[in-house]
């Protein structure tokens, strides 16, 4: 006996719920126990009078039955004799689409329900797209609340009419309309009823019991990402992994993605023994004959059909974060077992999810969904997501929260990575920086001593690393230790001190990295001098602007506190000048601010974004 | 039923199970040494193969289990060979918090899931794996296998991150912690089912036998050692019982059954007509009463 995995989806209030508990009720998977805390909520919550809610079966969480609507998916499971089920009910309001498409993402088919005195619903449609780019393939259109249109045969064609006209291009392989009432059980599990004598196809249950999802990863090629290196002691060295598609058996010829290593398989191990073969979806562990390395993340694959891998794709995005998806910013991605840096290089179109047609879009927000090109920060081995789920799914994660915000389906390579001659192409400044995912600049930092540059500098940096950012600072520390020791605090030596600090940064931004530097800096014609190194825009000046009384104040290393003593000659304020710039491109008044307040200003009013297809 | 649904339920459950031996800084099992246990047990030992489990199981002891659940706890361990770690709340254990002198609510708050929290923050440990299921109960039928938990190890069934695929997000913030669930798709038959194909040991309680039994709340409560008080005019009488699910022994009803053998529980069972909670003195606390737990933390 086989398990068909399916959603229930919809607008809300079209009693998906309430359909699913009637068929745990109708197949007997409620205890009576589970009766009895029906009946007493069904008073307390109940929707439906003096009869039993069935909808309370399933929606589970407390905020969904004081609010009565369903928020999260929900996993229930019911047998027949002749088949196994796995249902997601999916939430039917906008904003826990996000929550529909983790339903959807491991089901076979759909159950859309219909309200038959509503018809076809935007959120119909959105749900039928959503299935559509998941890969599922057979729906049912389930026309439900029949009693309340007096059973119209009318009604019901007309319906399933606009759908079909809709989902043309969903590419579903099949659509079956199905009248039914759930409230009243109606074409649920038993088929035919005297209200409705012009519908003679199957019931709901018929249905579910032999639809025949195809199972394309079971006809492709052997291939298995590794998910962990099993090697307890040296004698034993195993790959251990869940089949993506196809089978295997000890002496099949495999190739490793992406390093291309070859080797045959030598023994399928797994409790009690080894195994003559494995196939699709079952969970091993391959010995091979070579001493080869893998890690995880490799795909290993039949030698006769390799893994391709690449670093840049076409590929359709679903976003599930309130927080909009920036073209150009770095996220973390897992795509199989494989973890990488990712970010979005250009959208091609955002998809209108009423009229399907394709717009322009320069950012994504939550639920919307998009065709675009991503670029991975390495190689990662994969397959088209139409022939190969496993290998072709993958998720986007915020790098600083850890939250899941994007749900992404390869469709194909924009370029392979391996395997083939790159055309030479001259290494600048911007293709050093576009490999890093940003844009290269010069944060300069000016002010007094204990002016708070280098708090600011130094927690800057962390906002930085932490966005996928990579950054350099320099400050008077680091520099005056060792480049810079020959030079004391004369005024020729401070020009000559910023002159190689400027060039060094230069160095580093033509490196494609983010260079802070954070020195005090205080004549305006050096600072002039240090912009000039720079093309236009990438040099920013940073005026930490603090008072001289508050620096004197705050004191961290005791130099004014000397400086009045005159043991420290040349101290910048005391009795050198500062000479505080003019038109800084940020101005930092930090009395009262906390720094982290202005790294937040420094990081709103800067894009370091690369933007190469803008 | 044939191997197939076995198949695709346990290799799921190695693919959770591998995932985070591969992702996680520091897992443990939370081991109960139920059923459920005995399954997941056995899929990690599967999922390893041959090498030994690679992580510790965990047990949090409230002092109130049965006596033959520790009996075969301590003999499974020695089996198996897998590193076992127990746990106490010393606080609940030195103000003598049990479930008849304190009530149950109070005693599964300080013995369960403030113990649980405790020691996951002794030693550190980022993933816990549990054998809940959700086929058990409606709050879990809303859970992710990996449920993530915010520092305080609270559950938001609210925010839960979308889990699509069979890619699980395992990155966590310091002080975060992640729940992971196995079983999530496994129910009740199933695992009796698997229990009985793969011959698991199983704890003795769920099988028939002459006990020591006085009737509370319309059910049988084994009177396991002496600290069970008897109410007046009880007095304990040997009745052939079995145990559908294992819990603190004042918490846990057994069934009359003369089921002794796993083909007879199997059979028992598929033709119960009540749940398998219904033994658990906890769900019968209030509507959302698991939810609620489980946001504090329970497992």
């Amino acid at each position: 006996m086989d398990t068909l995995r399916f959603i229930t989806c919809g607008s809300v209030d079209d009693g998906k719920s309430t359909l699913i508990g009637r068929l745990l009720y109708e197949t007997k998977l409620i205890f009576e126990d589970q009766l009895e805390a029906l009946q007493a909520d069904s008073k307390k919550f109940g929707t439906q009078g003096e009869r039993l809610d069935f909808a309370l079966l399933v929606d589970g969480l407390q905020a969904e039955r004081e609010q009565k609507i369903t928020i999260d998916v929900a996993y229930r499971f019911f047998t027949t004799p002749r088949r196994r089920f796995i249902v997601a009910d999916t939430p039917g309001h906008e904003q826990y689409t996000r929550n529909m498409a983790t339903g959807a993402s491991t089901a076979q088919a759909a159950v859309l329900l219909i309200d038959a005195r509503k018809g076809v619903l935007t959120q119909t449609k959105r749900h039928s797209r959503i299935v559509s780019m998941l890969g599922i393939r057979h729906v049912v259109l389930a026309v439900n609340k029949m009693d309340l249109v007096g059973w119209s045969q009318l009604v019901f064609d007309e319906i399933e009419l606009a759908y079909r006209r809709f989902a043309q291009d969903l590419g579903f392989d099949t659509i079956t309309a199905i009248p039914l009432s759930a409230l009243d059980g109606h074409n649920v599990v038993e088929p035919g009823n005297s209200a409705m004598p012009w519908y003679s196809g199957p019931s709901l249950l018929q249905w579910l019991e032999t639809v025949e999802p195809e199972k394309p990863e079971v006809e492709r090629p052997f291939s298995m990402p590794v998910q962990w290196v099993n090697r307890p002691n040296l004698d034993f060295r195993g790959f251990s992994g869940r089949i993506g598609s196809g089978s295997v058996k000890p002496g099949d010829s495999v190739r490793i993605s992406p390093s291309g290593i070859s080797s045959r398989v030598k023994e399928i191990a797994v409790w009690g023994g080894a195994k003559a073969g494995a196939f699709a979806g079952d969970s091993v562990t391959v010995v091979l004959e070579d001493e080869v390395d893998a890690s995880r993340g490799d795909v290993i694959a039949a030698a006769s059909d390799p893994i391709e891998a690449s670093d840049q794709f076409e590929a359709d995005l679903l976003w599930m974060s309130e927080h909009v998806m920036l073209p150009g910013r770095p996220y973390a991605a897992l795509i199989h077992s494989k973890s990488a840096g990712i970010s979005v290089t250009h959208i091609k179109h955002h998809l209108d999810i009423n009229t399907g047609a394709h717009l322009a879009a320069k950012t994504l927000s939550l639920n919307e969904i998009a065709t675009v090109n991503v670029s991975f920060d390495r190689a990662v081995p994969f397959a088209p997501y139409s022939d190969n789920k496993r290998l072709g799914a993958f998720i986007v994660i915020d790098k600083l929260t850890n939250e899941t915000v994007g749900a992404g389906m390869i469709r194909f390579a924009l370029r392979r990575a391996v395997n083939v001659h790159w055309q030479a192409l001259e290494v600048t400044k911007v293709a050093r920086a576009e490999m890093k995912h940003q844009q290269a600049c010069c944060l300069w930092f000016t002010g007094l001593s204990g002016s708070g540059k280098s708090t600011i500098a130094n927690l800057l940096e962390k906002r930085l690393h932490a966005d996928g950012r990579h950054t350099y600072i320099l400050d008077g520390d680091n520099i005056r230790h060792g480049l810079n020791r020959d030079l004391g605090f004369t005024e020729e030596d401070r020009v000559e001190n910023i002159r190689r600090v400027g060039e060094v940064a230069k160095l580093l931004v033509d490196a494609g990295l983010i260079v802070i530097v954070a020195f005090i800096s205080p004549y305006r014609a050096e600072r002039q001098l240090a912009r000039g190194l720079f093309a236009s825009g990438e040099f920013v000046e940073v005026f930490v602007d603090t008072p001289l009384e508050e620096c004197e104040r705050r004191d961290v290393k005791g130099l004014y506190a000397k400086a009045r003593r005159g043991e420290l000659k040349n101290f910048t304020g005391i009795d050198s000048d500062y000479e505080a710039p003019l038109a800084p491109e940020i101005h930092l008044d930090t009395v009262g601010t906390r720094p982290e307040s202005c790294v937040d200003r420094i990081v709103r009013l800067l894009d370091f974004s690369a933007h190469p297809f803008d | 039923m044939s191997d197939a649904i076995f198949s695709e339920l346990e290799s799921e459950s190695i693919e959770i199970i591998r995932e985070v031996a591969a992702t996680a800084a520091k897992p443990v099992m939370l081991y109960s040494i139920g059923k459920d246990s005995s399954v997941m047990l056995r899929l990690a030992q599967k999922a390893f193969y041959p090498g030994p489990i690679p992580f510790p199981l965990m047990h949090i002891d409230t002092g109130w289990k049965f006596r033959e659940m520790i009996a075969f706890r301590d003999r499974t361990a020695k089996q198996v060979g897998f590193r076992l770690i127990t746990y106490t709340n010393p606080r609940g254990a030195a103000e003598g918090i049990g479930p008849i002198t304190h009530g149950s609510a109070y005693h599964t708050d300080v013995m369960k899931t403030e113990a649980l929290k405790q020691a996951l923050d002794l030693y550190g440990f980022d993933v816990a794996f549990g054998g809940a299921r959700r086929d058990e109960e409606k709050s879990r039928a809303k859970e992710r296998i990996f449920s993530f938990r915010a520092p305080g190890h609270r559950w938001e069934p609210k925010a839960q991150r979308p889990e699509l695929w069979n890619l699980y997000n395992t990155r966590i913030n310091p002080g975060e912690t992640i729940r992971v669930f196995p079983l999530s798709n496994w129910t009740e038959a199933d695992i009796w089912q698997y229990i009985r194909q793969e011959n698991i040991s199983i704890v003795p309680l769920y099988f028939a036998g002459e006990r020591p039994v006085v009737k509370r709340y319309g059910q049988w409560i084994l009177v396991d050692d002496e600290r069970l008080p008897l109410e007046p005019g009880e007095k304990p009488e040997i009745r052939s019982v079995r145990f559908r699910t294992l819990g603190c022994y004042p918490l846990t009803a057994g069934i009359e059954s003369y089921a002794t053998t796993l083909d007879e529980v199997v059979a028992e069972i598929l033709g119960a007509t009540t749940s398998e909670r219904q033994g658990r003195v906890i769900d019968h606390d209030g509507a959302g009463s698991m939810e609620r737990k489980k946001q504090e933390g329970y497992f």
